[in-house]
């Protein structure tokens, strides 16, 4: 098992190393003068140059790329323009909102979307059956920040029962925290529950489909335990594949919906970060996030071993 | 199908036959048909919009502010005093102009790319890294990172979901290029002297089409949604562009006394990806035998 984590790990190293090089790409060989655009429209060509220099931006293109790299590798992903920090510090000083949200959403989506998917597949063909998939199909088509909007109208402005917007930290009580996350987390779920039910049902069709299923049946298996045990444990790879997928769509989710909860995580500094052109900003956080994605799917094919004998990595 | 193995006299007739066939089964399919008509709706509306209405999109009346939904405003008015209803219904031209664009960019891209890699051994893994990379991203995250760097325009915005879309839709042409490159077919295609771009263009693309356009349908849902996610976060197409996401985002501040300025262009963003995900469940469906979900 600790050769298969180790190589896995090894494996992440170019996927990281690619992750870098192209974040430096996105923001450096597109149009647009980065130092025109930090020194601000008005500024004499005297105050650009020197933005210029100071951010390294006269130097060659691969020299630039050398020194980020090396910088990375010292830990150092650099400087915000604006916020007079490091990059790595204004991230960690956000990333418990994120986590937080991300969390609450993941156990939210995890078991109702399984579970939908899983009871639609045993009614199949029935109205349970399609109005769970007519549900399903309707959360992943709306816009999650025009149902927050909807939500707070309702939640928070109508009936008065949850906070519309700002963060509670959990060590100032775990009913403030909850009560904070919760309408941001249920409506940051909606599209994942979805998208996780529709897999799952479709997963389970085609497992409910075959001999072992019926032969299960027939020797006189409880069809709880035919479901539970015969049929889901066998869709289980393909349903950790779509969590992994869905904690990272969650953390993209959340750059909207902590704009509309006013919640001040990654995602809101991220978007800050655009507003203000901070590029050292954008460039670090997208770094620190597909770090974190890498990192997530790692986790997901080392999952993968534990709960299938059958998958082996070489 | 057993039509297309009929050959002979017949055989000039058969493409048009076939497609037909295949029409058929797709409007049998509830979802496919359901689906049909919504985008058909949205679309015939955002093109005929100004026969629909009037009023110019833009056209502010101060004296008509906030105005609730009624028979001369039937979606109301904002708070420059624009129609709503004109203002939405020509969103529906942008933002269904921006999400088709985008998708069948990504689907160009992702069907080079992935032939290339299914076709070229030595460049897939390099490919295949290479979307490793770019995956690691969600899809909306990396919309956000490069629409940052082009600036605020109608083009980045395309380029910007088009390019976030295309690992995706590599990924899936080269699981079904490697299928299609082992068979018979190709090694015929090759000893009859074919060279690689007609293998890979004549032979190899077509096969790819029915996948390819299964997650066509499918990523113009999600573009649509993806674009009014930007617009929302104020880095879409720039105002006073009225792009869906760009109207709900400016309803939001008056969301609780003017509900109506951002209820509409939301319901038309929910709409129209629901007609797309429908049009791409009965697409999969009838298309794609070996993701068939339904009996």
């Amino acid at each position: 098992m600790t050769r298969i984590i180790a190589s896995r790990f090894a494996q992440a190293v170019p996927v990281m190393f690619l992750v870098a090089v192209l974040t430096f790409f996105l923001m450096h060989l597109l149009p647009g003068d980065p130092a025109v655009i930090i020194a601000g429209d008005q500024a004499s060509p005297a105050a650009i140059e020197r933005v210029r220099r100071q951010l390294g931006l006269d130097r060659p293109v691969l020299e630039q790329l050398v020194l980020w790299i090396v910088h990375l590798l010292q830990g150092d992903f650099g400087t915000s323009l604006i916020l007079n920090q490091s990059v790595v510090s204004a991230v960690a000083e956000r990333l418990p909102v994120t986590l937080s949200l991300a969390l609450v959403s993941f156990v939210i989506t995890i078991p109702v979307g399984i579970a939908l998917g899983v009871i639609a597949a045993c009614f199949r063909d029935t109205w349970f059956d399609a109005g769970v998939m007519a549900v399903a199909l309707v959360g992943v088509s709306l816009p999650n920040f025009w149902v927050a909007i909807l939500s707070v109208i309702l939640f928070s402005v109508t009936l008065g029962w949850l906070p519309s917007a700002g963060y509670v930290p959990i060590d100032r009580g775990l009913w403030p925290w909850l009560a904070a996350l919760i309408q941001p987390a249920v409506v940051l779920a909606l599209f994942q529950i979805g998208f996780l039910a529709r897999m799952t049902r479709s997963e389970m069709l085609e497992v409910l489909d075959q001999d072992y299923i019926r032969t299960a049946r027939a020797k006189g298996v409880t069809e709880w335990q035919t479901v539970a045990k015969h049929a889901f444990r066998n869709t289980l790879v393909s349903v950790i594949t779509v969590s992994g997928y869905i904690l990272s769509l969650l953390i993209g989710g959340s750059v909207i919906v902590e704009q509309v909860f006013a919640l001040p995580g990654i995602g809101r500094l991220l978007v800050q970060a655009i507003m203000a052109r901070d590029y050292p900003l954008v460039q670090g956080t997208m770094l620190l996030l597909g770090f974190a994605f890498v990192f997530i799917n790692v986790m997901i094919d080392l999952i993968y071993t534990a709960v299938d004998p059958r998958v082996r990595y070489d | 199908m057993t039509d297309a193995t009929v050959a002979g006299p017949t055989a000039q007739a058969l493409p048009a036959r076939r497609r037909f066939v295949l029409a058929r089964r797709l409007f049998r399919h509830r979802s496919f048909r359901i689906g049909f008509v919504i985008v058909a709706v949205l679309v015939l509306a955002a093109a005929l919009a100004p026969v629909i209405t009037s009023i110019e999109p833009t056209a502010m009346q101060i004296r008509y502010r906030f105005r609730p939904p009624s028979w001369q405003f039937p979606f109301g008015t904002d708070m420059f005093g624009r129609d709503v209803f004109t203002r939405v219904l020509y969103g529906a031209r942008l933002s269904l102009w921006i999400g088709f664009t985008a998708s069948l960019l990504a689907a160009i891209g992702g069907a080079l790319l992935g032939l290339a890699a299914a076709y070229y051994k030595p460049l897939d893994s390099l490919l295949m890294r290479f979307t490793d990379a770019l995956l690691a991203f969600p899809a909306i995250l990396l919309a956000i990172g490069i629409n940052a760097a082009l600036g605020p325009q109608i083009q980045s915005v395309i380029i910007a979901l088009a390019a976030a879309y295309v690992p995706r839709t590599a990924r899936i042409v080269r699981a079904s290029g490697l299928v299609i490159r082992e068979l018979d077919y190709i090694d015929a295609a090759r000893v009859s002297g074919a060279g690689a771009g007609r293998i890979i263009f004549r032979h190899m693309l077509p096969n790819c089409l029915a996948p390819l356009l299964v997650s066509l349908t499918f990523i113009f849902a999600y573009a649509i949604l993806a674009e009014a996610a930007l617009s929302f976060l104020g880095i879409g197409p720039p105002p006073p562009a009225p792009s869906w996401g760009n109207i709900v985002s400016e309803g939001r501040d008056y969301s609780v006394e003017a509900w109506w300025i951002m209820l509409f262009p939301g319901l038309g963003i929910s709409l129209a990806a629901l007609g797309m995900n429908l049009l791409g469940d009965g697409l999969r469906d009838v298309l794609d035998p070996r993701l068939k979900i339904e009996s």
